[in-house]
């Protein structure tokens, strides 16, 4: 029998006979998910100091105590309801959001969920190596916290998969515990969550930038006109920002501890002598992560983006900011194209259609503060010249309008022979990695001890001090 | 949207140069590979072709394709037909190719799309070449229905692969290729569960595609170029086919076009602008023709049978694309007829040879299209008339024919062995036995008759529609070509597409009957093409609105 007590939620679990016939068969499912593919070796020895959220008040959402993974309560939550809201655009905008799914629009939807979802335990298994490999208790702790929530936002859309789709709905729910990231025979749907994330560069960046698109991806969802799945999405992009910030700060501790190094040097010796990881390398991570998460944002001209739009079910990130009529039946947008010569050309698109570039722009620019924090908040106040900037949004893109050729991080179109030539001068060469993977082989375990290439946080978990034992074995 | 006139077409490629496809041969199995060249559509200005959707282009090299197969490799006894692109089997006919193409360029394309369908199954049938669809990934409308037409269905079951018929949920149309039709007819999938799947946007995958009977079998995709390979080699052992080579080489027709004039070796087709007709003429052979399997071998592609009814359909190609205003074509068949009966009794004789089955197909296929062509076709029967045999079949095959009853020169048709069956319609049944479909004894008392008939015969035994004798002749032909022009070209289209196929249904007339029909029809109404139709809309200004009054 499935316990609403254990499943923290505000949508009324212990009497809803739908969602808990669906969870009856689902949930021990997603235990068995989570126990094979969560945190190898993390699973019933040790403890996680957690936040859990169990209520969506400011006292509940970050609830903290220490957890045996498995037994992490995930729970349903919606955002609170607003009074009579209405559609903010589209065609139907000014009209009641809905509380139930339109026929019509059942399989968009469906799709757009189940996207989303297929993201969420795709970056668990993505990341399940690191725990064997961690600079820091704290950092080990903010890896199982990110993997929990992300367990949790897969929740999150299996709640709207089995509240409002029926079948389907189900069946969708269980594919998305069926599929594995990287496995050549059921692969994660999207591409960049097939690839292991298996240094703490990686996974710092990848919280830097691909939780950052999915955070894009949230703002948009929460606009929706399915009532629900706005206020679901709404409620994930408070724990979204926990990740990214355990992204940020992870790269600037980096960065901070890259700085520390090349001081005691006289700023004349090769980082990687000490063990540090030298700045071009962080620049190469940032090129390569920006760069595949530009692409999960999708086509620059995508008749879907224009369709989701048009029927109300994926908005702007954050709507209201934008200055026009938010139906956009006659806007146009401008955009870098390719004419069939391979020359750049500017061209007009309908703005409907340009909808993907334009949630682009929004997380360009959401990326672009966190480097300007960087540069000024670690590298120019320890000093340095050096500056870490975002590639062109042309650079290493599989997907759109450039992908099929080959630019500079400047955006300088390549011959595909001068690609080949330089591609490892932008982005990480196999010998990177081994680098990377020879200074994690240890992991330190110890409270209040860092690895030697990151330097320790300001501040520690929920007011606790920096050695705090984060993650304990059991006794 | 405008609406643009397509470019003219040409229907002949040059094998070295595919642009879409990848064929590749090993041992007995050749697999067709799609990989459509975005840039590379028939008007790259007005669409790109995404995600291995298609055009007339596509199609047309497809058709190239199977040709080759047929007649340059007989060692080819089973096709497999994938995808180069990763995750994307074929999304099907582009969409912003039918939504700025005209509608007779949309019929039309739906039309030859459908033949080339039809022709993988005439090859499973008749050829000994049987296909496999491995659907390596999202196989949509046009793609499905690509699917259906092969032999066996494979599906990867990576969680995404699908196949789906999504025009009506997406598109307010209907899957254009015969896919609606094959998911009941060929594939018997149960009515209802046929109507769920055919309003489904997403289509479906795995287990359900299974048990629908909507593909075969899946196979993870660790598993499944093996599992591809296996059920290939099994198709592959059904085959009668050589086990090696050589085959014919289908070399370029190269008509000489001069002005509204076109020339080819064996036919000729002259248009007259001012009456919208075309003269066309189709001569009979004029040298020593093969005598056996072996010698239309080496002969090549030069032999009249193959050559002529190649460069016949090649200008029923052109005729139906790129003169849509020329509405009635006069047929008129010259030469040795002696001869046109001796290379159908050495056809008859060696029907079993590979090479001459293959020949016997394509004038098959070439009658058909002629059936299926929506233009008026009268037959002309003249002194020093060729109409005899196989090339009788078009005189059948035309909506009239009027033979001059010359009092002082020889006009006379003769019938073949090969007018009893060797060339039977879509509907299964010779055209002889279409046209006395009410008197089938008739049948046989024409192919029993002894020797060619005169024009009084041939009235009298119902081949010919009028025999007007040498005074009336020039009057008789004029009036009935000018009163035929003077019709409304639809309802001369819906009326002759109604008269030509009477008897019994197959699931080939259901698709051209029925299923076309019903689409040209869609095509036309504001609730698909008008200016909030859901073709139009798709992908552009939001939903489609429509008239919801059911007609
Ligand atoms: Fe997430
Ligand atoms: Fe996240």
């Amino acid at each position: 029998m499935i316990s609403a007590e254990r499943i923290p939620n505000n949508v009324g679990l212990s009497s809803d006979k739908r969602l808990l016939r669906a969870l009856e068969h689902w949930q021990p499912a997603y235990l068995d998910w989570w126990r094979e593919m969560g945190p190898p070796g993390f699973q019933d020895s040790h403890q996680v100091y957690l936040r859990t959220a169990v209520s969506v008040d400011a006292a509940g959402w970050a609830h903290f105590d220490y957890v045996k993974l498995p037994e992490y309560r995930w729970g349903i939550f919606l955002a609170e309801p607003t009074h009579d809201r209405r559609i903010g655009f589209g065609d139907f905008k000014g009209q009641p959001v809905w509380q139930e799914v339109p026929g019509e629009f059942r399989n968009q939807l469906r799709r757009l969920i189940v996207i989303q979802g297929d993201t969420e335990p795709a970056s668990v298994e993505q990341q399940r190596s690191l725990g064997a490999h961690c600079p820091s208790l704290y950092d080990l702790r903010n890896l199982f916290q990110v993997n929990v929530e992300e367990g949790r936002h897969l929740w999150a859309m299996v709640y709207m998969l089995h509240s409002y789709f029926g079948r389907d709905g189900r069946e969708e729910a269980e594919a998305l515990l069926e599929r594995r990231s990287g496995n050549d025979d059921t692969p994660r749907m999207l591409e960049a969550f097939n690839e292991p994330i298996d240094t703490w560069l990686d996974f710092f960046a990848f919280t830097m930038f691909t939780d950052r698109d999915g955070k894009s991806q949230l703002l948009s969802l929460s606009e929706s006109s399915l009532d629900p799945l706005a206020r679901t999405t709404r409620f994930m992009l408070t724990e979204e920002a926990h990740h990214m910030f355990v992204g940020e700060s992870g790269m600037g501790r980096i960065m901070e501890r890259t700085c520390q190094l090349l001081k005691q040097s006289g700023y004349s010796g090769d980082v990687r002598k000490a063990g540090g990881i030298d700045l071009p390398l962080i620049q190469k991570f940032v090129n390569f992560w920006f760069s595949q998460s530009l692409d999960l944002h999708g086509s620059e001209v995508s008749s879907n983006a224009a369709s989701y739009f048009s029927n109300g079910l994926k908005g702007r990130a954050e709507e209201d900011k934008f200055d026009d009529d938010h139906v956009l039946a006659a806007n146009m947008y401008m955009l870098d194209m390719i004419d069939d010569s391979g020359r750049i050309i500017r061209q007009e698109v309908p703005m409907r259609n340009a909808l993907n570039e334009v949630l682009r722009d929004w997380y360009v620019g959401d990326c672009q503060a966190g480097v300007d924090r960087w540069n000024k908040r670690i590298l120019e106040a320890a000093g340095m010249s050096d500056r870490i900037a975002l590639p062109s949004r042309k650079f290493n893109r599989k997907v759109g309008v450039y992908a099929g050729r080959h630019f500079d991080p400047f955006g300088n179109q390549l011959a595909p022979e001068e690609w080949e030539r330089k591609k490892y001068e932008w982005l990480p060469s196999p010998e990177d990695k081994k680098y990377l993977h020879s200074i994690q082989v240890t992991p330190v375990y110890k409270p209040g001890q860092f690895a030697n290439y990151i330097a320790a946080p300001q501040r520690g978990i929920n007011r606790q001090p920096i050695d705090f034992e984060y993650v304990r074995t059991e006794a | 949207m405008e609406q643009t006139v397509a470019p003219s077409v040409s229907f002949e490629v040059d094998r070295s140069q595919y642009k879409h496809w990848k064929l590749s041969i090993d041992g007995h199995i050749a697999t067709i590979a799609m990989d459509v060249r975005e840039d590379a559509g028939l008007r790259p200005q007005a669409y790109k072709l995404k995600l291995n959707s298609y055009d007339l282009g596509v199609d047309i090299e497809l058709a190239d394709v199977l040709q080759r197969l047929r007649f340059e490799h007989p060692e080819v006894h089973a096709v497999v037909l994938t995808s180069l692109k990763p995750r994307i089997f074929c999304a099907g006919a582009n969409i912003f190719m039918l939504g700025s193409s005209s509608h007779g360029f949309k019929v039309n394309f739906c039309k030859f799309t459908n033949e080339t369908r039809l022709g993988m199954e005439d090859m499973s049938a008749t050829s000994g070449i049987k296909f496999l669809a491995a659907v390596n990934g999202i196989c949509a409308g046009g793609g499905y229905e690509l699917a259906l037409a092969c032999d066996e269905i494979l599906l990867v079951d990576d969680g995404s692969a699908s196949v789906g018929l999504p025009e009506t949920p997406l598109l307010g149309v209907l899957p254009g290729t015969g896919g609606l039709t094959r998911v009941v007819d060929k594939r018997k999938v149960r009515r209802d569960l046929a109507d769920d799947f055919s309003t489904l946007t997403e289509g479906v995958r795995g287990k359900r595609a299974v048990d629908g009977r909507f593909v075969d079998a899946v196979y993870p995709t660790s598993k499944f170029q093996e599992a591809v390979a296996k059920h290939a080699q099994a198709l592959a052992a059904k085959s009668d086919r050589p086990a090696s080579g050589p085959g014919i080489t289908l070399g370029p027709l190269s008509p000489s076009i001069d002005g509204d004039t076109i020339h080819y070796k064996y036919v000729k087709g002259t248009i007259d602008r001012a009456r919208r007709t075309c003269d066309l003429t189709i001569s009979a052979p004029d040298s020593p023709q093969p005598q056996s399997g072996d010698d239309y071998l080496k002969a090549g592609d030069s032999s009249w049978a193959l050559r002529a009814f190649r460069e016949f359909d090649d200008l029923l190609l052109r005729l139906r694309l790129n003169e849509p205003e020329i509405g009635t074509v006069i047929v008129r068949a010259t030469g040795d007829a002696d001869a046109v009966v001796a290379v159908d009794q050495v056809l008859h004789d060696h029907a079993s040879h590979w090479a001459v089955r293959e020949i016997i197909g394509l004038i098959r296929r070439t009658l058909k299209r002629m059936d299926l062509t929506s233009r008026s076709f009268f037959a002309l029967i003249e002194p020093g008339n060729a109409f005899a045999g196989t090339l009788f079949e078009l005189a059948l095959a035309a909506d009239r024919a009027y033979m001059i009853d010359h009092p002082d020169e020889d006009n006379t048709i003769r019938l073949s062995v090969m007018n009893g069956g060797a060339y039977p319609m879509s509907n299964g049944l010779s055209r002889l036995q279409v046209r006395f479909l009410g008197e089938p004894e008739s049948v046989d008392e024409a192919l029993a008759h002894d020797g060619p008939f005169d024009a009084q015969e041939a009235l009298d035994a119902g081949l010919v529609f009028s025999a007007p004798d040498d005074i009336d002749w020039d009057d008789e032909v004029r009036m009935a070509i000018e009163a035929r022009a003077a019709f409304s070209p639809d309802a001369l289209t819906g009326m002759e597409a109604n008269l030509r196929f009477a008897g019994p249904e197959t699931m080939e007339t259901k698709i051209f009957g029925r299923l076309t029909a019903w689409q040209n029809w869609i095509f036309q109404r504001p609730n698909a093409v008008g200016e909030k139709g859901a073709l139009m809309t798709y992908g552009r200004e939001g939903r489609p609105q429509f008239d919801f009054k059911r007609t």
